[in-house]
């Protein structure tokens, strides 16, 4: 396996309690890896160390590498910016800026002044059609981003964070404000993505997981208990506690 | 990916060293006001001035203190802060009790809210001049009765917003909770709300008091002013903020520099509300849920 | 009463003291809470009834457009005192708003938690200094360092009449516009930092997220966002300028002349209203004026409150969404 993200290491506190403790994992490369694991596991701060978002948290205390591509996204000659526009994040709910449609997807690019004009409509455009949702917003680009339903807001949230180009798209249980079908559109999206973006989620729902990882990772009580290829982790996972989450247990 | 100077990034430094002017100014002003009343009025300081009234030629810079104008505006703001006090519990009480549950309920309350604001932002002049038309129509004199209904008037919307947005605070799952077991709204309130928002509510009232005895614009016309310390209702009442303005109006330096000195008193009054108003809800804090 | 003979009665008893209480309660809460309707309803034809005479002989807009005032002529123009008031006003509004604006942003988008400790006791102690205090330190700094500011600006700007350098002592609108702009500045700072609170942590984050910085988010995302609620803040910082009294009349010079420059004395509403009223009773027609004067002013806040208002409720209501 080829690993695009090397974690070493790392420890987050959070108000000096510890949230996560001497992580160690390997992210496989243009797979999708899903981390479970029981609420409190320290799933999503293990996914926020991976864009430094906990940089923006007064009281937390992160210590360790991660590395993307053998560069430390946490040493101190690091932009922090880049690592976010590498790093993509799709939040749980989906927060569109106060802002038309177009503008939302075009905010990336230029905020990074990545295109301008017509070049830009253009880009607009293969975003919005890479998430599917251009044949129902194209006549309306203008309209406000907050009158579209949740689950197309989603896909305006994922637009956009594809639009400034990242490496990585993180989804931090990226379905659960959904409802069923809109959660099922994402899911495809996400699987036909996987060929092109290292993808890491979060999730609370097993089933989820089972659908759509290549590679599971198992956290318990801010540790990772047990890291290895979907298929067989989630089949006949090694360690007990695993097996006692996986049945149900814990 | 290493760090750049980016326009955004300069755009970015430029900002955040404008705002921190910006704050560091408001702190250096309240610091800059504080200092020159100090530095001006103590000099001019001395026991007299707060323990006699003014004696004859007193704005001539005759003999005597300001003693009228200090009682004379404790007894104003403290009566006027009083009668507020009893308009404003029950109307904070039931903007935020007597409002769960009925879509009519919460639309008067946020109608009632509304009003309060609004008179929340009527000048204190304002408040004077209608008190002197009420005055006028029934006949009476400036004085300090006339005072105190002003200083009621002015503070009830002070107070109420105050309160309400302690009250706010509390959450709903508390009043339920006391609902749940049978209490009925008004017990609910008393048990749960004044124990829960009492060092908000003391807070309020200090406010409210605050104002009351810094205000001049309302009491100008209603309350007089007086050599005497008054001592009915009916008698005009001198206040600390007039005596201020009386004196620094004076052509004579010393009496002037008496009115910086009663200008410290009052100063020194208002941080002493301050401080004790911060002082008691930290102590009145210990029965609070956080 | 007889005494309750048993559990049940007592209990009985107990219940139905509790309810009439209960509802005893509500109605006076009901009663207190339409005093406020009452009051603003009762000020308005209060004033309204009492300006009646002076309706009688000119009409509003001749009242508010002569430029004339002399009472004992029956002359009362208020267009000099609408004016002074305007020019103080807006002066103290371009002094206080960016400055207001750059502490609040500064205060929930970028600062430690320490500082806001620090900052947010500043602003209600400011927010607690009686008008006459502003007054004291708008006599013994402002107006003295104002004939200063003028010569220093006139070698500059003295050609532009707003900053003709007119005026020997400091009596000015240009006091007056400093001091009014350090008293309205707690209101504008603490209503927009309520706004900005009230916006969502997850819109920043998304902003984050695309890699912006914080002045970026800020500006494209946090204050659009926050925009309605901020105009809030400055009319709440505008009416109250408008309806200051002691602090400005110490500072203004009282002059009845309509300004020309920012140097020049002027002669606000409110002290107008506040220097006369001892003289009103004496004159015929007078107090009508006067109490016009004060009618105009209620109106005149009334309107900026009650929009004020129904923006930051409309902006609550949506940031609950």
């Amino acid at each position: 396996m080829e690993a695009h993200i090397k974690i070493r290491n790392l420890n987050v506190s959070y108000k000096k309690v510890s949230a996560l403790k001497d992580v160690n994992l390997d992210i496989p490369r243009k797979q999708i890896t899903a981390i479970i694991g029981p609420s409190g596991c320290g799933k999503s701060t293990l996914l926020k160390s991976l864009n430094r978002f906990h940089d923006l948290t007064d009281d937390a205390v992160v210590s360790g590498e991660v590395l993307l591509d053998d560069i430390d996204l946490y040493a101190p000659e690091v932009e922090v910016t880049e690592v976010r526009t590498k790093v993509g994040l799709i939040a749980q709910r989906p927060f569109p800026l106060p802002m038309s449609i177009y503008d939302n997807v075009a905010y990336g690019l230029r905020i990074h002044k990545l295109s301008r004009g017509r070049k830009m409509r253009k880009l607009v455009q293969h975003y919005l059609e890479i998430a599917g949702l251009w044949e129902e917003v194209k006549d309306r680009l203008h309209a406000p981003a907050r009158d579209l339903s949740i689950g197309q807001q989603q896909r305006l949230c994922l637009a956009r964070g594809l639009a400034v180009e990242p490496e990585v798209i993180l989804g931090d249980e990226p379905t659960s404000s959904l409802d069923p079908i809109s959660a099922k559109l994402i899911e495809s999206l996400l699987k036909k993505l996987k060929k092109q973006y290292t993808t890491v989620i979060v999730t609370h729902e097993l089933r989820q997981a089972r659908r759509l990882a290549d590679y599971a990772v198992f956290m318990y009580l801010g540790e990772v208990v047990e890291a290895g290829p979907a298929k067989r982790m989630l089949v006949s996972p090694k360690d007990k506690r695993t097996r006692a989450y996986l049945s149900g247990e814990i | 990916m290493r760090k750049r100077w980016t326009l955004a990034h300069i755009e970015d430094l430029v900002m955040r060293i404008l705002m921190i002017l910006s704050s560091m100014a408001l702190v250096l002003i309240l610091a800059a006001i504080l200092v020159s009343i100090f530095i001006k009025g103590l000099p001019a300081m001395n026991l007299d001035l707060i323990t006699k009234t003014p004696e004859g030629g007193f704005f001539l810079g005759g003999e005597g203190g300001v003693l009228n104008a200090i009682v004379g505006s404790l007894l104003l703001a403290g009566g006027g802060t009083l009668l507020a006090f009893l308009i404003s519990l029950p109307i904070a009480f039931g903007i935020n009790v007597y409002t769960s549950g009925t879509p009519r309920g919460t639309r008067l309350a946020s109608f009632f809210r509304l009003t309060l604001d609004v008179l929340w932002g009527i000048p204190s002049l304002v408040y004077g001049a209608f008190g002197f038309t009420i005055m006028i129509a029934l006949g009476l004199r400036a004085s300090l009765g006339a005072g105190i209904l002003v200083l009621t008037l002015l503070e009830i919307p002070i107070m109420v917003r105050a309160m309400d947005e302690v009250m706010r605070l509390v959450p709903e799952d508390l009043t339920f909770a006391a609902l749940g077991v049978g209490a009925t709204r008004l017990e609910a309130a008393r048990g749960v709300i004044i124990r829960q928002t009492l060092p908000g509510l003391v807070t309020a009232v200090l406010l409210a008091f605050g104002r009351g005895i810094g205000d001049a614009a309302s009491v100008l016309f209603t309350a007089g002013f007086s050599d005497r310390i008054p001592t009915s209702l009916g008698n005009a009442a001198a206040s600390l903020p007039l005596a201020v303005f009386f004196q620094l109006g004076s052509p004579f330096p010393e009496v002037r520099a008496r009115g910086y000195a009663s200008a410290l008193i009052l100063t020194v009054l208002i941080l002493l509300i301050s401080l004790i108003s911060r002082a008691l809800a930290r102590r009145l804090s210990r029965n609070v849920i956080k | 009463m007889a005494r309750p003979r048993n559990d049940e009665e007592l209990k009985n008893k107990t219940q139905a003291r509790r309810i009439r209480q209960d509802k005893l309660a509500a109605r006076n809460y009901r009663l207190a809470a339409s005093l406020p309707l009452f009051l603003l309803l009762m000020m308005t034809i209060g004033f309204f009834v009492r300006t009646q005479p002076i309706f009688a002989q000119s009409s509003i807009w001749q009242l508010l457009s002569g430029t004339v005032w002399k009472p004992s002529q029956g002359q009362f123009g208020l267009l000099t005192f609408i004016n002074g008031t305007l020019w103080v006003t807006v002066l103290a509004l371009l002094l206080a708003v960016p400055p207001c604006i750059l502490t609040s942003l500064y205060l929930v988008e970028y600062a430690k938690r320490r500082s806001l400790g620090a900052i947010l006791p500043a602003i209600d102690l400011l927010a607690g200094i009686p008008s006459v205090v502003y007054g004291v330190w708008g006599l013994l700094v402002i107006v003295p360092a104002v004939p200063k500011i003028s010569s220093f600006l006139s070698s500059w700007l003295g050609r532009i009449s707003l900053f003709a350098a007119t005026n020997p002592t400091g009596y000015s609108v240009a006091a007056g516009g400093i001091v009014l702009a350090v008293m309205i500045s707690p209101v504008i700072i603490s209503i927009s930092i309520e706004v900005l609170r009230a916006i969502p942590e997850g819109l920043r984050h998304a902003s984050f997220a695309l890699g912006a910085t914080r002045w970026q988010t800020v500006r494209r995302v946090v204050v659009p966002r926050a925009l309605p609620g901020i105009i809030a803040a400055v009319v709440m910082g505008l009416s109250r300028a408008f309806g200051e009294t002691l602090a400005v009349m110490m500072v203004v010079g009282n002059t009845p002349q309509i300004p020309h420059s920012i140097f020049d004395a002027a002669y606000p509403l409110t002290a107008l209203i506040a220097n006369n009223y001892g003289e009103m009773m004496s004159v015929p027609l007078y107090d009508s004026a006067l109490m016009g004067a004060a009618l105009l002013l209620l109106v005149i806040v009334l309107i900026f409150n009650l929009g004020a208002a129904l923006v930051l409720v409309r902006a609550n209501r949506r940031a609950k969404v």
